[in-house]
């Protein structure tokens, strides 16, 4: 369980972190290195370059402007956990404390998370369902993509190999706004059997799935059901059969299909209460 | 057994006491030496290329490539160690029937499961040594593989030894009174269910490792192994490495946990062993987790169809089952695979009174991991069949489950006498524990909660487990099957100048605790305060003969040598005082250091140990004083000595999503003398998780082409400490009459007891709910699945 022999840079800006990642041959950048590192030291990942993120200052922080909150791709869990900005990010408050374990929180990032799309990763469905743009750059220039549009399959998005996530924008929560959460875990601090993350704001409802399909998933028929009617919590779940479910070592796609309406049922409660 | 009588109730006796580990400081500071704290001069690191197949024909190992990487001293193959290797067979004598192919340390033609070494890379790192792994090329030829232990018995089923003809690799039946009989009777009601329990593995903190020197000058092995059993890795190698015995040390330091898994002789160990010896240079090798999970042997795998009939009074009239279990390609050297199955046979229905019992276990080869003895060896198999299907009847005729145990149990006051299936019992307390157990939980109260909450649609189950544990193992188990296992052990006691005790036993430590229990029985039986007594333990070199750690044999045989020799050389010391002070040595004894009499201290121990040691013109001529002393013990009138327990776990089904929460666990244990409670509620605790991760999280899932899906900590599930309940720990005390110290033994009943428990509690909960599971480990995926949810 050693990594293949790879190099190693170490940028200190933004800048040279791209000029790294334009270069040739396989390149991966590293973050928290939570899951980076291990898929090296499987040898499922043998990147030849390793563009090391953490002495990039400006991807990490956070900052506030007309009811938006651009968390920087470096900010680590932990930190974000502690940040009084979660006062306005009540549904990222929910999950935080649902991924891993404190010592991977203490090294993980937001922009790791996003950049590797893991289908049970927490953040990922919680950016789905809050609506939130995800920021690219490379050295051919910087573009945003809507987490919508972002995730595109198992660990697959829509950043090209190039670029770096540099930051997601969430919206900052209104008054009016209700949200939930719930997953089920074998054991705290697991990867979900499934889970869910929802937000109610006069302008919709979003609905976003993990860990039961082979992406974050919105529910956009159950969105529409309960939309119209909050009380018609049973032909929502109906609808989910628009999900394609994929199974997993805890269960089949029945299994995961059961789940999706369970935590959506606990979902919907924590809205309506 | 008589002899020193008032060992218990001297002044710094310390038996019974929960002193202090002498070790705690020292591993805590992070100066424990474990095997891979060894760094020697030219030691190089090996690395394994491992099957990736199933089963595969090898057609070539092309290692060209790695051997021209950077770093690379050697690489070597299955050939290669033909003739150097002699090949081991995994056999016993006693178990009939038995057969096992010839295995070498690499795979050599075949590989027979995913994980099996076929090619070792011995490099200046392990690093460098992986990366040489990766270039080997192995032109391997998949072959169809026989995973399902359930069908590897068909007809068409690969043959994985074509030269058996078949994958049975051993049977047994044992058929007392007539079970036939029984089950015919009008009045009986039956009860049938076919039971199944998944792989899993031991998870040791620190994984496998070795560490392996050769001096070609003396031709002479010595070899650091995390492990268990010393003298029987010694004979391993001396046997299969063509050295002489003696000139084989093997070295277990500081181990970071073993279960079970660390006693048996494994390919990437020995080739380890055989490298060292074909360079002449050190070789360390440490098995990464991935290894571990690939090549630790794997426990469990059975599937058991079991029926019970019971009359209307709730008497078990009979118990007739067949269990058949996947042991991988191999029978394990030298304990065999065959082992767990014997003792389902050995010990299913062993706490009740029963007279019609037949039982069927069969052995199969399959092409998954091997499988072997790991803690509890076939127990929680027989106690989830005979207790799983007691409730299941309590429940049929409507009785509840603890007075069903109260009609069958074995009566404290019966022994000593036989299991049905013919083991001897005696100093068993079922009775007493179960009385234990159902005050200390509040067992009316629990259930009239249960009731209340189940009509609020919140589903709770009570669930119990009477259970007995094999341990102190007397000859009968091993060695008369032509094992190189000592089931005695020895201990040697020194009274060092200063008036310390210098100790060592061929038991051994793994993180359990036996030092300190060994010290505490050094010191007490002696006379020393406890921090004067060290402890030496897993040296073929110092430590007298012993069989090592196993079937929770430390305390129990171990413990009783040592009292043994600390009572002798007791002995000894107060004959040479008798002769310094002119007194008579019955009038003396030793306490906190110094000899004393009725007056009070008379001399220090240092004072005589300097006078016979430095001064013994002092010393009249005719005086010959012996400050050391050695005894060994083993058990003689019986091959095993059982212990009993009660156990009880109370959960929480979450009927949505199939998960289970278990809300507390009661275990009432019965180890005979209590050396150190906190030592003893410590493994029993432990044991109830590693048991709790049997029946709720822990298995090695295979694809259907015998690939392990969950190699990794992320994927395996060991039971955390979040999902775990309290555990409360009671103890009856009822020494076994086979030793003086009265300890038998304690590690395992948990891990034996707590999967039945958890398995009747659960299903205590489905039952309303007409729903009921008879799966290990009970998944929420299973749980909705007999719920008819998915
Ligand atoms: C035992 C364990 C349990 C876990 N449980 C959970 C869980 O319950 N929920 C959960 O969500 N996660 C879980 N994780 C994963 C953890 O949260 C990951 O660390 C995280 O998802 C990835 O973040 P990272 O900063 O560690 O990224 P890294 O591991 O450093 O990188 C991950 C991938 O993203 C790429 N990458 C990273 N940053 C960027 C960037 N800015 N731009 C472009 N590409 C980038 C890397 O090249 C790599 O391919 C668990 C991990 C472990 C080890």
């Amino acid at each position: 369980m050693k990594p293949a022999d790879f190099r190693y840079a170490r940028p200190a800006t933004l800048d040279e972190a791209l000029t790294l990642m334009a270069g040739e041959g396989e390149i991966a950048a590293l973050a928290g290195g939570q899951s980076l590192m291990p898929m090296m030291n499987f040898r499922i990942a043998q990147p030849e370059v390793l563009v090391d993120l953490n002495a990039v200052a400006d991807l990490a922080g956070v900052t506030e402007m007309d009811g938006t909150v651009r968390i920087g791709a470096m900010t680590r869990y932990s930190d974000l956990a502690r940040h009084d900005v979660l006062a306005r990010l009540p549904l990222v408050a929910r999950a935080l404390p649902h991924v891993a374990h404190p010592s991977i929180r203490n090294r993980g990032t937001l922009g790791g998370s996003l950049a590797l799309a893991d289908p049970a990763a927490e953040l990922p469905a919680v950016a789905l369902a809050l609506g939130a743009k995800v920021h690219l750059a490379s050295t051919h220039g910087t573009r945003s993509v809507a987490a919508d549009d972002f995730f595109q399959g198992l660990y697959e998005t829509d950043r090209a190999e190039d670029e770096l996530v540099t930051a997601i924008d969430l919206p900052a929560a209104t008054a009016q706004e209700t949200y939930g959460f719930h997953e089920v875990a074998r054991r705290h601090g697991d990867y979900a059997m499934a889970g869910v993350a929802l937000t109610r704001r006069d302008d919709g409802l979003r609905i976003a799935f993990f860990s039961v399909s082979d992406r974050p998933v919105r529910a956009k028929a159950a969105e529409t059901v309960l939309r119209d009617d909050p009380t018609k919590l049973d032909l929502a779940i109906e609808a989910l059969d628009e999900i394609d479910f994929t199974g997993d070592l805890n269960g089949g796609p029945d299994m995961k299909r059961h789940l999706a309406g369970v935590v959506l049922r606990r979902a919907w409660a924590e809205v309506l209460a | 057994m008589t002899g020193p009588a008032l060992i218990f109730d001297k002044p710094n006796a310390y038996i019974g006491q929960s002193t202090p580990r002498a070790d705690t400081n020292r591993l805590l500071e992070g100066r424990g030496r474990f095997v891979d704290d060894i760094q020697l001069p030219r030691m190089l690191h090996a690395a394994f290329l491992r099957s990736p197949y199933a089963h595969a024909e090898i057609r070539g190992l092309d290692t060209s490539a790695a051997k021209a990487a950077p770093g690379v001293v050697r690489v070597l193959t299955g050939a290669d160690l033909e003739g150097v290797v002699e090949p081991y067979v995994g056999v016993l004598t006693h178990l009939k029937g038995l057969r096992s192919a010839p295995q070498m340390p690499l795979a050599v033609d075949r590989a027979r499961w995913q994980g099996e070494p076929l090619a070792m890379v011995l490099a200046r790192s392990r690093a460098e040594a992986e990366d040489a792994a990766a270039l080997i090329e192995a032109d391997l030829d998949p072959i169809p593989a026989a995973c399902d232990a359930e069908t590897a018995l068909d007809p068409d089923a690969p043959v994985i030894h074509p030269e058996f003809g078949s994958n049975l690799a051993w049977e047994r039946l044992v058929d007392v009174g007539d079970v036939d009989a029984a089950f015919a009777r009008d009045d009986v009601q039956v009860v049938s269910r076919t039971l199944r329990f998944g792989r899993h593995t031991g998870v040791t903190l620190e994984t496998r490792a070795a560490v392996a020197e050769y001096d070609p000058s003396e031709d002479r092995l010595t070899f650091h192994y995390s492990g268990q059993a010393p003298h029987m890795m010694q004979f391993i190698f001396a046997k299969h490495l063509g050295l002489a015995e003696e000139n084989v040390r093997v070295v277990a330091n500081d181990v970071g946990g073993s279960f079970g898994i660390k006693i048996h002789t494994y390919g990437d160990e020995v080739a380890t062993a055989a490298a060292a010896k074909l360079l002449g240079r050190p070789v360390k090798f440490v098995a990464d987790r991935y290894e571990s999970f690939l090549s630790d042997i794997h426990a469990r795998d059975h599937v058991v169809e079991a029926r019970m009939a019971v009359d209307k009074a709730g008497k078990i009239v009979a118990l007739d089952f067949d269990d058949l279990t996947g042991i991988g390609p191999y029978s394990m050297y030298p304990r065999t695979s065959a082992i767990e199955a014997n003792q389902v046979l050995n010990l299913t229905g062993a706490p009740y009174d029963l007279e019609n019992y037949r039982a069927r276990g069969r052995v199969v080869f399959q092409n998954k991991n091997m499988m072997c003895q790991y803690r509890a060896v076939g127990h929680p198999i027989a106690m989830a069949i005979c207790d799983g299907l007691l409730e299941d009847a309590a429940a049929k005729i409507g009785m509840d489950v603890v007075e069903m145990r109260r009609v069958n149990l074995m009566r404290d006051d019966s022994y000593p006498r036989a299991s049905a299936s013919g083991m001897k019992l005696d100093d068993l307390s079922h009775q007493k524990a179960l009385n234990v157990l159902v005050e200390t939980m509040g067992y009316d109260a629990l259930r009239a909660e249960q009731a209340e909450l189940r009509a609020r649609g919140v589903y709770r189950g009570i669930g119990f487990v009477s259970m007995v544990e094999v341990t102190n193992p007397s000859p009968m188990f091993y060695g008369i099957g032509g094992a190189p296992i000592a089931s005695q052990d020895g201990a040697t006691v020194r009274l060092d100048a200063g008036g310390g005790l210098r100790v060592s036993s061929s038991v051994t430590e793994q993180g359990q605790g036996t030092n300190a229990i060994l010290a505490q029985i050094a010191a007490g039986v002696f006379g020393v305060p406890i921090e004067r007594v060290t402890v030496t333990t897993g040296d073929t070199d110092t430590v007298p003969y012993g069989g090592g750690t196993w079937a929770s044999r430390g305390a129990g045989i171990g413990g009783e040598a040592m009292l043994q020799a600390a009572h002798a050389l007791k002995e000894q010391v107060l004959e040479v005082a008798a002769v310094m002070l002119q007194s008579d040595a019955a009038t003396l004894d030793i306490q906190n250091g110094s000899v004393v009499d009725g007056s009070g201290a008379r001399m220090t121990l240092s004072d005589l140990a300097r006078t016979v040691y430095y001064r013994g013109n002092e010393l009249p001529s005719d005086l010959k004083p012996e400050l050391i002393a050695t005894r060994h013990y083993r058990v003689t009138d019986f091959p095993f000595v059982f212990t009993n327990g009660a156990m009880a776990a109370h959960v929480e089904v979450d009927t949505e999503t199939g998960l289970v929460k278990v809300l507390n666990f009661w275990a009432v244990e019965d180890c005979g003398r209590v050396i150190n409670p906190k030592l003893v509620d410590e493994q029993v605790r432990g044991g109830v998780v590693q048991g709790i991760g049997g029946a709720l999280y822990e298995e090695c899932i295979y694809s259907e082409d015998g690939q392990l899906m969950n190699a990794t900590m992320a994927d395996y599930l060991v039971p955390m400490a979040v999902e775990m309940p309290d555990i409360v720990v009671r103890h009856v005390e009822t020494p076994t009459k086979t030793s003086v110290l009265g300890a038998k033994g304690a590690g395992e009943a948990g891990t034996g007891g707590a999967p039945a428990a958890v398995m009747n509690a659960v299903n205590d909960a489905l039952r309303p709910l007409g729903a009921t599971l008879w799966q290990m480990p009970m998944t929420p995926e299973r749980i909705l699945k007999a719920l008819g949810k998915v």
